[in-house]
């Protein structure tokens, strides 16, 4: 099992250089000109803002690697993070409000996976149609307001520390590694590699490509309602748009990291790289004073130029 | 098996038909929503109503029926609503600046056109899917359009320039003739010239396509720019129409018209579907919305419904060519 996991991987070496380069550039370049880039409290503030988007990338690498797509997440998440304020709020616990955002999320998950698996919907337009449900279910059940006055103990999330650092990033590390030993550690691991290389296969082995799948997509669910916790916690509220548009820094993160649209190839560390440069992109064109709109736009072009140097690479 | 094999072997199969019946439930759908509107709400058969969702499908469809040539060569153009966003406001600015509103409306259909042509150019020269390439777009415009209002609102344009989204003529809203004037030239287009049988050629088989010697690279560029320059024009229609320019008036405008070009029956795997069938899908969708509005369901539900008939609508196509073949 773990020699099917080493052959489809890509060979890092090859691909260690794209990610790499664009982060260093990025540093390089804001190290230069933005004043107050790189001290220690702008790097961590930079880190500890990466964290729900890593929630987010990790399994979305695992998504696009089924050569799908999920343009929910960003809708999913801000409904999750909605329920985590909604039942924390009603019922004064963490735990509870964390349980209903993963449910929340989770349940999200399996219906992209089951529209996608069994109905055999193109992934982005059914969950684009999820998207605007989820959207929606946002609008109604904050009746487009925010939800405030949420109990400390989730506010305390984002901002305790565990051994001095901050509990966010002891967070996204631990879900770094929980996705490292699931893609390349575990059989589920190689045949998510192989439902997107190689689907017959599944079948021939007896087993069912489509569970997998759905189980792929509950799974980015799942951890978008976990970044609905953290979501809340940071925003110390809900708000019915709290997650807008973060699916595509998510896909960005992916595309720049260098895991294939069209060849259902991942690298995970790539992702967390890239969820890094987008971070660091956000918050250099913050510090020179940027708007956020100029910070969406750059993001769009980096995409853009990922996908291309991607489809450039698949044709050499 | 090859798919080609497996279209030479099977019996013929009459699509005129096929089509006929698919076009007669959806004339069935407007039939009975209204039907049931109508029993249920005693406002809707008002003139002022009707005129009023006529007004508001033709704006859907605005934007749904360059979408529907995209669709018919099997890709999608998920920037529209943020090209609409960006369009209108340029077009608001040129015709402040200069007080012009021809230039004004010149001015939008070209950044639409323009738009729709990098769409293009992604999806063919750089070879990025048009979902995720258009979806990139989609940001980009949306970041340029904040910074480039930055929290700003135009308003207060010219009177004869507003005529074009709130007038009327004979008792029938000027967007309306505008419906369908588009509607005939979208139609006669797709059907009856030979760009248009090329187009659905491309989406049925874009392999058998380019060998049979179409210039299938110019025919997508086309599709791109005529998707972006409808958005463009509807962007002058919501420009007259609400009198005013703002960066998010784009955000709710996506969903609704991709919902509407698969209501129309227009498959998303390309090569099937029609301008008319997307005229009763953006029919179809208003009138639901517009139910839901009439009968006092919060404005927060359209997202959802709207979500779940993307979903459903995609989900009928296939049934149905899937019993087809």
């Amino acid at each position: 099992m773990r020699e099917t996991a080493v052959v489809s991987q890509p060979n890092p070496l090859q691909r260690i250089p794209g990610v790499a380069i664009v982060l260093a550039a990025l540093i390089v370049l804001f190290g230069a000109i933005a004043p107050g880039f790189l001290t220690p409290a702008n790097l961590s503030n930079v880190l500890v803002q990466s964290t729900i988007l890593t929630m987010l990338a990790l399994p979305m690498t695992l998504i696009i690697m089924t050569e799908g797509l999920d343009l929910s997440m960003g809708a999913v998440l801000t409904l999750t993070s909605l329920c985590v304020a909604i039942v924390s709020l009603a019922t004064k616990s963490m735990l509870l409000g964390l349980g209903a955002g993963v449910l929340v999320g989770a349940a999200f998950g399996t219906v992209n996976g089951w529209l996608v698996a069994i109905l055999g919907i193109p992934p982005f337009v059914a969950t684009l149609g999820t998207l605007g449900m989820a959207q929606g279910l946002s609008l109604i059940v904050s009746d487009g307001q925010s939800v405030v006055g949420i109990p400390h103990s989730v506010r305390d999330i984002y901002s305790a520390t565990l051994l001095g650092i901050p509990l966010p990033i002891v967070v996204a590390l631990a879900t770094y590694a929980a996705f490292h030993g699931l893609l390349y550690h575990t059989r589920f691991g190689s045949y998510v590699f192989a439902l997107g290389g190689n689907r017959e296969a599944l079948r021939y082995a007896g087993l069912s490509p489509n569970k997998l799948l759905i189980a792929v997509y509950a799974l980015g669910g799942t951890m978008a309602g976990v970044a609905g916790l953290l979501m809340t916690a940071r925003m110390n509220s809900g708000h019915p748009t709290a997650g807008l548009g973060l699916e595509f820094d998510a896909i960005a993160a992916v595309a720049v990291g260098g895991t294939s649209f069209e060849r259902g190839n991942g690298w995970l560390l790539g992702t967390l790289l890239g969820v890094i440069a987008v971070g660091v992109l956000r918050n250099g064109l913050n510090l020179i004073s940027l708007p956020s709109s100029v910070q969406v736009a750059s993001v769009g072009v980096l995409v853009i130029v990922a996908l291309f140097l991607d489809g450039l690479r698949s044709r050499a | 098996m090859t798919d080609i094999t497996k279209e030479a072997l099977s019996p013929p199969r009459s699509f005129l038909s096929q089509d006929a019946i698919q076009l007669f439930y959806r004339l069935l759908a407007v039939f009975l929503i209204c039907a049931v509107l109508a029993v249920l709400n005693d406002s809707f058969l008002s003139l002022g109503n009707i005129l009023n969702v006529l007004r508001q499908a033709s704006l859907t469809f605005f934007i749904a029926s360059g979408l529907t040539l995209v669709v018919l060569t099997a890709g999608l153009d998920l920037s529209v609503g943020a090209n609409v966003a960006l369009s209108a406001c340029i077009a608001g600015t040129v015709i402040h600046t200069t007080g012009s509103p021809v230039l004004g409306i010149l001015t939008g259909l070209a950044c639409g056109g323009i738009v729709g042509l990098l769409n293009g150019i992604m999806v063919t020269a750089l070879r990025i899917p048009s979902f995720i390439a258009t979806y990139g777009m989609l940001w980009v415009l949306n970041g340029l359009t904040y910074w480039y209002m930055a929290g700003e609102t135009l308003h207060g344009f010219p009177a004869g320039f507003r005529q074009i989204g709130s007038g009327y003529l004979f008792g029938l809203p000027i967007p309306v003739y505008l419906l369908l004037v588009f509607l005939g030239i979208g139609t006669l287009f797709a059907q009856r010239t030979i760009w248009g049988q090329e187009i659905y050629a491309i989406g049925a088989n874009p392999v058998a396509a380019r060998l049979s010697g179409i210039p299938v690279t110019r025919r997508l560029l086309l599709v791109y720019a005529v998707s972006g320059t409808m958005a463009g024009l509807a962007s002058i229609i919501f420009l007259s129409r609400l009198n005013s320019a703002e960066a998010d008036i784009g955000e709710s405008l996506t969903l609704p018209a991709i919902a509407a070009v698969l209501i129309g029956g227009t498959s998303l795997f390309g090569g099937v579907g029609t301008v008319f069938g997307t005229f009763v899908g953006a029919l179809i969708l208003t009138l639901v919305l517009n139910g839901m509005n009439l009968l006092s369901v919060s404005a927060n539900w359209q997202p959802l419904v709207t979500g779940i008939i993307v979903i459903l609508a995609v989900w009928l196509d296939m049934k149905t060519r899937r019993r087809a073949q």
